[in-house]
């Protein structure tokens, strides 16, 4: 079969590889008939994310068609349309029990090298280094789905595959953003980020009830569609404001944000140079690993005794972390790969209603062999592009 | 003294000596009965002084755990000091009741650390291995399955087959770093739903002996099991460093094995990646596939 595969920083080709099977009884194979490429998959790109390999397939937001599965699967039928969520996940072990399915501890063959690197491992993740697994991506024709009785879930006709897709990874990641922030009427939600995931938490904390959603970035037209289409209320472009912090108390009336969303994570821009520089060039000496500008601003910005909930991806270690304002302020750190499972039943409901098209973020379609073009047009946001999906 | 007292008592020696050499060298050149001069004063400061601060940056920090090659260079730099001692005895310049002295400390601190280098080699050789993990099912169960040790191979990577005897004994075979290695054992200690304990029989390929244990989690976590074992391996110190080698270190293969336990147990498979086809295996980890699908009737 065709697949995206990473060879080496900055690039991406569309190979030949062999096509997958059944390996457990508990696998299924899918036909894969729309996968997008996510804002994380350009931290692999880029080649931050470490014990990425020559060779790996990546892709961890797919869709399609089950075409083979194991002795072990009874709830698939061949021929089922399927979203598959991101983080690989059991349903057995304890963490899986209580809905904390990126934390399963069975599905991570490499949890060791987790271990080495963060103290404890997490799940496994499809085409997301071998840290997370080692597990084979789904920007292919086809991908072999572990677990595939616990993680898939079943699409009735009627939708299209870009109103669905989302809830592979983007859409639950951006809702698990805003409901850690445990919104209550009348509070104010800041969203560093206006990418996919930032456009989905800003319209996920507007349908849990925040009366302002400000958005952050740096990009007229994604500060656009965050006010046209996912329903903020008001955004700062911090290349015209660079003092976010200052910016977002007036905003306040003086007491900031009562939550703040980290939706940027470990490739962060800063409006001033020097700063920039200072963690760029550290980064990419690799003394440290992150780039954490949007998490210090939110840290900094957060009202007293506030939330800071972090959906942006980090791999590692940050420097110049501001602890002693999360501890003199009583701030709370809320975190985590999503636990997609968990919210694909309720999201597909709030889809089928009509209450949320998370399509919106959808802006290019391309074919699978136009991947490397893709992931280009996607990383320098050239043409506007917000969101690239492939069809094999 | 135990091995670990002796070790870093050298360490703290090599300290309390160092500094002095290297800051005030001409002191005590005349301390061990040397006049001061200036190849004196370079030769005790870095020669001396440099190597003894390193010798105990090598035992206290860079080498804690195992500071088998730092324990070998102090050895070499007793055999140093010795004949620097020796040749400034030979001359004018050296207070010989002094130099003589100092030559029978040097002789001393080497015999101590002779004795460290061995303690920590052998030590190595006498591996012990010890791990735990939780598993999310009852108590009974999870004992059940590890008593019926036909079922072992299917979570321990290189175990190929397990006989059961009479007389509670059983016949083991698995795969080794080079062919495989056979070796029967008898059970020294069970209590049913809570400890299986085990030794290897006189003449194994593998002596070792270890031990089960599953215990309650606390507040309905499931089933802790706790591994010891005791490992004499095959060829000593080089059939471990062989072994390291390929991986297959018995506290990582231990470890790998409980890992591969609890999904047995709790999922019914053991996780398969494209990077790591076999599942968890240290070996593995270090020679990672790329994450592509594997080709039919690949190994």
């Amino acid at each position: 079969m065709r697949a995206t595969v990473y060879s080496g920083r900055n690039r991406v080709q569309v190979e030949q590889v062999p096509d997958p099977r059944i390996v457990n009884p508990r696998d299924a194979v899918v036909r894969i008939t729309s996968t997008a490429i996510c804002g994380s998959d350009l931290h692999l790109y880029d080649g931050y994310i470490p014990t990425t390999k020559r060779g790996d397939v990546l892709g961890h937001e797919f869709m399609g068609e089950v075409v083979e599965k194991g002795s072990e699967v009874a709830n698939l039928q061949l021929g089922d349309r399927v979203v598959v969520p991101f983080p690989i996940a059991c349903g057995n072990c304890t963490p899986c029990q209580r809905e904390l399915y990126s934390l399963c501890e069975n599905s991570n063959p490499n949890a060791a090298m987790a271990e080495k690197l963060w103290g404890h491992a997490a799940c496994g993740i499809y085409g997301y280094s071998h840290l997370m697994g080692g597990y084979a991506g789904g920007q292919a024709e086809y991908a072999r789905v572990p677990f595939a009785d616990v993680g898939p879930i079943k699409i009735e006709d009627g939708l299209a595959d870009e109103q669905v897709l989302p809830l592979a990874d983007v859409f639950p990641t951006g809702y698990m953003g805003a409901e850690n922030c445990e919104i209550e009427p009348g509070d104010t939600i800041a969203v560093w980020g206006a990418g996919p995931v930032g456009q989905l938490a800003v319209a996920s904390a507007r349908l849990l009830g925040a009366e302002r959603v400000i958005a952050i970035d740096r990009f007229g037209y994604r500060l656009r569609m965050a006010l046209e289409r996912a329903g903020a209320t008001d955004v700062i472009d911090y290349e015209e404001q660079p003092d976010v912090v200052a910016a977002l108390k007036e905003m306040t009336g003086g007491r900031g944000p009562d939550a703040c969303i980290d939706a940027a994570g470990m490739e962060a821009h800063h409006a001033r140079l020097p700063v920039h520089a200072y963690d760029r060039v550290k980064q990419a000496a690799r003394l440290e690993t992150e780039r954490p500008h949007a998490l210090r601003e939110a840290i900094m910005a957060c009202r007293n005794g506030g939330i800071v909930s972090v959906v942006g991806v980090y791999g590692g270690v940050v420097d110049k972390f501001p602890m002693g304002s999360v501890m003199n302020r009583s701030l709370t750190i809320k975190s985590g790969q999503t636990h997609v499972q968990r919210y694909l039943r309720p999201l597909l409901e709030r889809i089928e209603r009509g209450d949320v098209d998370p399509s919106f973020v959808f802006t290019h379609t391309m074919s699978l062999d136009d991947a490397p073009q893709g992931y280009e047009t996607f990383k320098h946001k050239r043409d506007e592009c917000m969101k690239v999906v492939l069809k094999p | 003294m135990t091995d670990e007292r002796l070790t870093s008592a050298l360490g703290w020696a090599s300290l309390g000596l160092g500094v002095p050499q290297l800051l005030a060298p001409d002191r005590f050149a005349r301390a061990v009965g040397v006049r001061p001069g200036a190849r004196t004063r370079v030769i005790t400061a870095v020669a001396c002084g440099a190597r003894e601060l390193a010798a105990g940056a090598g035992i206290l920090a860079l080498e804690r755990r195992r500071p088998l090659r730092t324990l070998r260079a102090r050895v070499a730099g007793d055999l140093l000091d010795l004949a620097l001692l020796g040749a400034a005895l030979g001359t004018r310049r050296a207070d010989p009741r002094r130099a003589g002295a100092a030559m029978a400390a040097v002789a001393g601190v080497a015999a101590a650390d002779v004795v460290a280098a061995r303690r920590v080699s052998r030590a190595d050789a006498n591996l012990r291995a010890r791990a735990a993990v939780t598993i999310r099912r009852p108590r009974a169960d999870v004992y059940a399955f590890w008593r019926d040790f036909a079922n072992l191979p299917a979570f321990m990577l290189h175990l190929e087959s397990v006989k059961l005897a009479r007389n509670g004994r059983s016949h083991w075979k698995a795969r080794a770093p080079i062919g495989t290695v056979e070796w029967d054992a008898e059970i020294v200690d069970e209590r049913p739903g809570e400890l299986i304990a085990w030794r290897s029989l006189h003449g194994s390929d593998v002596e070792h002996e270890g031990s089960v244990c599953f215990r309650e989690a606390p507040g309905d976590r499931g089933t802790e099991v706790h591994v010891e074992l005791r490992y004499a391996a095959r060829g000593g110190s080089a059939g471990v460093a062989l072994s390291k080698l390929t991986g297959e270190e018995p506290r990582q293969q231990l470890n790998d094995d409980l890992r591969r336990f609890k999904q047995v147990m709790e999922t019914g498979e053991v996780a398969r990646s494209e990077g790591s086809p076999e599942g968890h295996s240290a070996r593995r980890q270090l020679k990672q596939r790329p994450a592509q699908p594997v080709e039919v009737g690949a190994p």
